[in-house]
């Protein structure tokens, strides 16, 4: 039963999209509802979904000729995250966007971006993940460029041009392997690499993958965009963009394509680590050094995004070097949990840097100061998104971090477990500054007589900061066991994916 | 006299109604031949360009102005999604192709393979459309420099702004 719902995911977003753009083009008010209705459905329906697994025929035309869309673990989490954030970020949107024109525009492209990740989130099918992949991407070019300013048509120019390398690489890669297998169907294509096929075109398009989507997921040494793109756009599209673009087109893609897909092997492993830990270190190097409060949040981006890969990378290694499977599953379950955590608080931090914009029209944090007084709403849900991102305890970072750190250890790599923890001391240096400039110190002249931001867009921080300080309670065994536990046993099973996908269409 | 010589125009007052005629004829016998939807739609779209390089911006935009264009735009999609929503009412399932057991697949049978032709009209109106919008759009932009030395872009003309 629940599985008809399944198609509504990408139906809604689409459908009132270009509803948005035909009907809501005179009043802004209607655009405002009926961009939240449709993020709001869509959140409701995610968690309805939360225990259905299985897979929808689209059409009723089997697999591997017909496109089928699998829901399992992890892309039931992922949805749940990508829906969170949209909500929160369309509630935001409401008043802060009343600083821009052309209201149903932005709605249109939001949800197109929406629906486009959903889909990426839910295909089986390698050929309808790049169309979707495209949808969400280019939506989110004309996002970052909304402002129409010379900085953000930059931005946006550099991001579309790297970002289309990355979806041109995606393509070459899905070329060759229905070149090798003849296949573009997931299942299908992991079936015939659980037979152990060794055709070296596979590798190639494996390499071609990883390069794509890393850049999608804008990892060092593929992150030049990011910094420019993320921090150009509207509060909301930034919370979007950093929040869940990088990681539903990005990572959760190459995840899946790696792990179900193609298959793990030491190599790919060992790349996934050292991608990681490169993001990481030289991230927060990066980050430390920023004044613009939206480009330090961008750099820290970079660094977080190493801690999934990471985590998710040392698993892979563990299982693909034959190691146990516990310590795996561990440093798995770290990886994406850190996902799903980075997701609600970088949001949260971007929502409060757009709050803090609002009012006082600047994002220098030099020329900020003295906020803590008259923004109590910011500087709450601000401090807690901060320490959530440095891992300080009992707030959601910590624990995911606490997991990789763990699972480190107990797998041998105690110079990752080091490098792991000081990235997160300096992440805790950067934001200490960040909250030091902008809430503490004197009130700038000229920033006398600002107030706090509309109450729309303090609700909208309020329910993620909730997130950032609960989250840790998915972990205690009861709730585990429906989100996260089938979420890390979807990337542990490999390619026995193939077997799942097939007897279940 | 805006637009190209009195050579071009007349040409193209002949050619433009067959461009635009065999873009529907691709679209409608698109599950019959090669052809489609988008195929169709390119050449619809190519025919207002036609139009607009031979006689200037303003007259093809009198034809079909950019309001116009993006409400086809999105009434195609809207309709692609109708259809493949009612496949879920009439055949259980998304995208169903529920009209198939009234129309099946036929060789050189205008009505026959159920849905497909309905997909292939929304998607000629979606790509049409926009390909046209793209056009007209890259046309009327302008970068300009604002009193401050910023620098921004603006549409030349643009109706639909506010």
């Amino acid at each position: 039963m629940n599985m008809a719902l399944l198609p509504s995911m990408v139906a809604i977003p689409l459908g009132i999209a270009f509803f948005t753009y035909l009907l809501a083009r005179k009043s802004s008010i209607l655009a405002d509802i009926l961009g939240n209705l449709a993020t709001f459905s869509i959140l409701v329906i995610s968690i309805l979904l939360i225990k259905t697994r299985g897979v929808y025929v689209i059409g009723g035309w089997n697999p591997p000729i017909g496109i089928n869309w699998v829901l399992d673990g992890l892309s039931n989490l992922v949805l749940v995250v990508v829906a969170l954030i949209s909500f929160a970020a369309t509630i935001f949107s409401t008043r802060y966007m009343e600083q821009y024109t052309a209201r149903y525009k932005y709605y249109s492209l939001f949800l197109l971006m929406v629906g486009g990740m959903n889909g990426v989130i839910l295909t089986g099918d390698l050929f309808n993940l790049f169309v979707f992949l495209e949808v969400a991407s280019v939506a989110s070019y004309a996002l970052v460029a909304f402002g129409c300013n010379h900085e953000e048509l930059e931005a946006s120019f550099k991001y579309l041009v790297l970002s289309s390398i990355g979806s041109t690489l995606v393509l070459f890669g899905v070329a060759f392997v229905y070149g090798a297998t003849g296949y573009l169907n997931m299942a299908s294509i992991g079936g015939i690499m659980a037979t152990g096929n060794q055709n070296t075109i596979l590798t190639v398009a494996a390499v071609l993958f990883i390069v794509g989507f890393c850049i999608k997921a804008a990892l060092v040494p593929f992150h030049p965009w990011l910094p420019d793109a993320h921090p150009s756009a509207p509060a909301p599209i930034s919370a979007m963009l950093s929040g869940v673009l990088i990681k539903a087109l990005g990572v959760y893609a190459l995840f899946r394509i790696l792990f179900n897909v193609i298959g793990l092997n030491q190599l790919y492993g060992t790349l996934l680590i050292v991608l990681g830990l490169l993001s990481m270190t030289v991230g927060v190097f990066l980050a430390v050094g920023q004044w613009d409060f939206k480009r330090l949040l961008a750099y820290h981006s970079i660094s977080q995004m190493g801690y999934v890969i990471l985590g998710v990378g040392l698993g892979g290694y563990i299982l693909a070097t034959g190691g146990s499977s516990s310590v795996a599953a561990l440093a798995i379950l770290g990886g994406i949990f850190h996902l799903a955590n980075h997701a609600v608080f970088k949001s949260l931090l971007f929502l409060s840097s757009g709050s803090i914009e609002y009012s006082t029209g600047t994002r220098q944090l030099k020329e900020m100061g003295g906020l803590i007084s008259i923004m109590p709403v910011t500087r709450t849900t601000c401090s807690i998104a901060s320490l959530s991102i440095a891992g300080v305890p009992p707030f959601n970072g910590f624990w995911s971090k606490l997991l990789i750190v763990i699972a480190a250890i107990q797998a041998g790599f105690h110079a990752v477990a080091g490098i792991t923890i000081l990235v997160s001391f300096i992440t805790l240096i950067s934001f200490l500054k960040v909250l030091r400039y902008a809430f503490l110190g004197e009130l700038p002249e000229k920033l006398k007589n600002i107030k706090e931001s509309p109450a729309l867009m303090g609700v909208a921080q309020a329910i993620l900061a909730l997130f950032c300080i609960g989250m840790g309670l998915l972990l205690l065994p009861g709730p585990r066991e429906f989100l996260l536990e089938p979420a890390v046993n979807a990337l542990i099973q490999g390619v026995e994916y193939a077997r799942i996908v097939l007897s279940g269409s | 006299m805006k637009g190209m010589t009195l050579i071009v125009k007349t040409v193209t007052r002949w050619v433009k109604v067959f461009i635009f005629l065999y873009g529907i004829y691709l679209t409608i016998t698109g599950h019959l031949t090669p052809g489609g939807g988008f195929a169709g739609g390119v050449v619809i779209a190519c025919s207002y360009i036609l139009l607009t390089l031979a006689y200037g911006r303003e007259f093809a935009l009198k034809n079909l102005s950019l309001g116009k264009a993006s409400v086809f735009d999105s009434s195609g999609v809207l309709l692609f999604l109708i259809v493949a929503l009612l496949g879920i009412g009439f055949g259980g399932i998304f995208f169903a192709n529920f009209l198939q057991a009234r129309y099946p697949g036929e060789e050189f049978a205008l009505f026959s393979s159920g849905t497909i032709p309905i997909y292939n009209i929304a998607i000629l109106l979606k790509v049409g459309a926009s390909l046209f919008n793209v056009f007209v759009i890259l046309s009327i932009l302008r970068i300009v420099v604002e009193k401050d030395g910023s620098k921004k872009m603006v549409a030349e003309g643009d109706r639909e702004e506010e």
